[in-house]
């Protein structure tokens, strides 16, 4: 694992406009380094359900992407209410969406389960009051 | 068959079309947008009756070739803004979802 490569962004919260500008870039920051476009559409899926997560749950946040030699890390750290249940919130339908996030199109509940399905490791630390820290990871 | 040519067909309004050569290759119908992420393939036509801004990233994330919007559902200007900076093709209809999917798979 030789040189990494670092994207930083900062994620507005309550921006709706804007939310999945970070997972834009990162898409085509991917296909100029001629990376795999199944490879690419995983990563900024998977980065973009978490985007927009902390941008509804948890205010924003800070985004980072590394691309290692042999695989892309992927972490999303917000300072938002944390999640209690861990285990019920990666659940296929559980969502605590308003009805306003809602009529948006979001608040399927399938923004994590689309998460783990698209990366090859996924894990969420979180505190209550404290915030959430997921960090995700596909293979090259 | 390419976004150019569905549209083409007399059936579907053209509301931005900056890739015309995307090839199409299936349909998919939602407006749940994790839904649309987790579902929906490459290439396909994304048939929604949704139209807000958020579309446009997810049709971009997704890699779908077309959105389709039924039921003659339009677009702000500056999402149809968006839609063409982002090279999202957006096509319209007084169409159903089902007859809009008829109609697509019909000519696939
Ligand atoms: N960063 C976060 N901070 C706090 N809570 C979160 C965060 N991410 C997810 N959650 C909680 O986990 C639940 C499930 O998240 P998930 O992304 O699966 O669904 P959703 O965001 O509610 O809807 P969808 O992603 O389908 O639009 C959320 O409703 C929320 O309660
Ligand atoms: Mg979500």
């Amino acid at each position: 694992m030789s040189e990494v490569l670092n994207f930083h962004f900062h994620v507005d919260g309550d921006d709706f406009t804007s939310a999945g500008q970070a997972s834009i870039q990162i898409k085509k920051n991917l296909r100029r380094l001629g990376l795999d476009p199944e490879i690419i559409r995983r990563v900024s899926i998977a980065m973009y359900e978490g985007e927009i997560n902390m941008v509804i749950h948890a205010h924003g946040g800070e985004a980072d992407v590394n691309v290692y030699e042999d695989f892309i890390e992927i972490i999303l750290k917000d300072t938002g209410p944390g999640i209690e249940n861990i285990e019920k919130a990666m659940q296929e339908g559980f969502s605590t969406a308003a009805d306003q996030i809602r009529s948006l199109g979001f608040g399927a509940g399938m923004g994590l389960p689309n998460m783990r399905r698209y990366t090859d490791d996924m894990k969420i630390e979180s505190t209550v009051g404290v915030g959430t820290t997921v960090t995700m990871r596909v293979n090259l | 068959m390419t976004v150019k040519q569905l549209s083409s067909s007399g059936q579907f309004n053209i509301l931005c079309m900056p890739e015309p050569e995307r090839e199409i290759d299936g349909v998919y119908i939602g407006d749940l947008l994790s839904w649309v992420m987790g579902k929906a393939e490459a290439d396909n036509v994304w048939i929604t009756i949704m139209s807000n801004i958020n579309v446009i990233a997810v049709a971009s994330l997704s890699d779908v070739s077309c959105v389709l919007l039924a039921e003659d559902v339009t677009l702000e200007s500056d999402v149809l803004n968006t839609a063409k900076e982002k090279g999202i093709n957006i096509l319209s209809t007084p169409l159903s979802a089902y007859e809009a999917a008829l109609k697509v798979s019909g000519m696939i």
